[in-house]
């Protein structure tokens, strides 16, 4: 048996989560204004951009792996866009697994954060109105507190769903070490080269790591109930 | 030529004795190397003409396929994309002794969808690319070959930072089809009949050869008409197909 390479398990767990950190704060950033605006917007269109929105979660990651192939191509606006820095694609970069990742686990920020602004309803913020605070500050200093355990589990169940991503990544990576070959890929690779010592350390890390995230969920979950009673 | 009538009444016979076996033993479960795609559909189709069975092919990466047959999967042939998988695979007690052999030696070729972009050896010297796509050297032949031929030129070095990785030889094709990457390592069969574009086919002396080998599985080990289509791969018909597509016979 081949003796164990540590540089090659550390390698993709790094780069994993660095994606997944990266991905998670961006989706944070941009996935509070769509929820906000989701859950406080009359506008009869909304459930359409929410469908948007959610539809990664329907949607096979070849269909996203293959689009996003496209798109991140010479031909495509991701093309361009690396062209910018003289490049001709986004595709094997790791420019391009963030974006695919933004995509891919969009839903997972949007949805909780959407249901817990959804939850303050109207009261709070018209208390807010009447004592003069500025909608601005409204938003930080009632909605987002209260909204908090919404912000928590969308944090984890963003970081988590990037760290299992595999068939866009497969489709758009490339696998090149250091770079885009995360952590599934990884562990796929060791599987299909019969090196299951290695492939059993990386893929019973992510066993206990799911738990570590539902545990975690159950236990916000939980306080949060406690909290509001 | 498809095989003698004779042969077919006896085949026949066989399936007749074989009347309480399952209906489906006429059936083929195999699985495929993704270089082989389009020869072994081609194949088939004169397969289930001049027999009447059925193939049921599934397309992938030879060693993925091998990590799923050591976990029971039902395939009763592996047309693998090199000589070492069916190898294992018997010594493993995966596949029927003796029944091993080379059903063609693969050509590989450097490709691009650019007139005029792929001149020869001069091309992966000047390196005028930002991305070269191969197979996964650790998976597939194709991929080992790539890297041989690289280091067989001296350029390797200079252009590991270029390289990406298909999971699987079709997946290296696919990069350079949607223009990912400039140019690829790909199996000369994958481009055999795409018109344009600019290719060169490496000689056989840069690399090992790429025999690739078929071996009857366990699972079809009672399976005729499992047999009968690794015998129709040695046919003069399935032959010029697999010639037709830019391989070599052993």
């Amino acid at each position: 048996m081949a003796t164990l390479d540590f540089a090659q398990l550390w390698s993709p767990l790094r780069l994993t989560l660095e994606l997944a950190t990266l991905t998670t704060l961006l989706l944070l950033v941009v996935g509070t204004p769509i929820a906000w605006w989701l859950a406080r917007s009359k506008a009869r269109w909304k459930e359409a951009v929410a469908a948007i929105v959610a539809m990664p979660i329907v949607l096979p990651p070849t269909v996203l792996g293959f689009y996003l192939l496209l798109l991140l191509g010479p031909q495509g606006p991701g093309g361009a866009l690396a062209g910018l820095w003289g490049a001709r694609t986004l595709a094997f970069t790791f420019e391009g697994l963030v974006l695919g990742s933004l995509i891919y686990s969009m839903p997972f920020v949007v949805q909780p954060i959407r249901n817990a602004f959804e939850a303050i309803g109207d009261r709070p913020l018209e208390v807010a109105a009447t004592l003069r605070a500025s909608p601005w500050d409204t938003f930080w200093s009632v909605a987002v507190p209260l909204a908090r355990p919404g912000f928590m589990t969308a944090a984890v169940l963003g970081f988590a769903h990037t760290v299992g991503e595999f068939g866009v990544v497969l489709m758009i990576g490339g696998n090149i070490p250091g770079k885009t070959k995360v952590l599934s890929v990884a562990i796929y690779d060791f599987v299909e080269t019969q090196r299951w010592q290695e492939a059993h350390i990386l893929a019973g890390g992510m066993v206990v790591f799911s738990f570590v995230v539902i545990l975690a969920m159950l236990v916000i979950e939980r306080r949060t109930a406690r909290v509001g009673t | 030529m498809s095989a003698p009538p004779i042969a077919r009444i006896f085949l026949a016979a066989l399936l007749l004795l074989a009347g309480l076996a399952p209906a489906r033993a006429a059936d083929v479960k195999v699985a495929v190397a993704a270089n082989f795609t389009d020869p072994v559909k081609e194949i088939g189709q004169g397969f289930e003409k001049s027999t009447g069975h059925k193939l049921i092919l599934s397309f992938g990466a030879t060693g993925q396929f091998y990590a799923q047959i050591t976990q029971g999967a039902p395939f009763e042939v592996l047309i693998s994309a090199d000589q070492a998988t069916p190898a294992k695979a018997i010594a493993e007690g995966y596949a029927v002794a003796g029944t091993a052999f080379t059903y063609a030696v693969g050509k590989l070729a450097l490709f691009s969808k650019t007139a005029g972009a792929v001149a020869g050896e001069t091309t992966l010297k000047e390196a005028k690319f930002a991305k070269l796509s191969i197979a996964n050297p650790a998976t597939a032949p194709y991929g080992a070959a790539a890297i041989e031929t690289m280091k067989a030129l001296g350029v390797y070095e200079a252009l590991a930072p270029k390289i990406v990785q298909g999971n699987n030889i079709a997946q290296a094709f696919q990069f350079v089809d949607t223009g990912n990457a400039e140019v690829g390592f790909v199996a000369l069969s994958q481009i055999a009949f795409v018109e344009g574009g600019s290719r060169w086919i490496v000689p056989a002396n840069l690399h090992k050869p790429i025999a690739q080998d078929v071996v009857l599985l366990k699972a079809g080990a009672n399976n005729e008409t499992a047999k009968a289509f690794l015998q129709y791969l040695k046919s003069p018909d399935a032959r010029r197909v697999i010639e037709k597509f830019g391989y070599g016979i052993d």
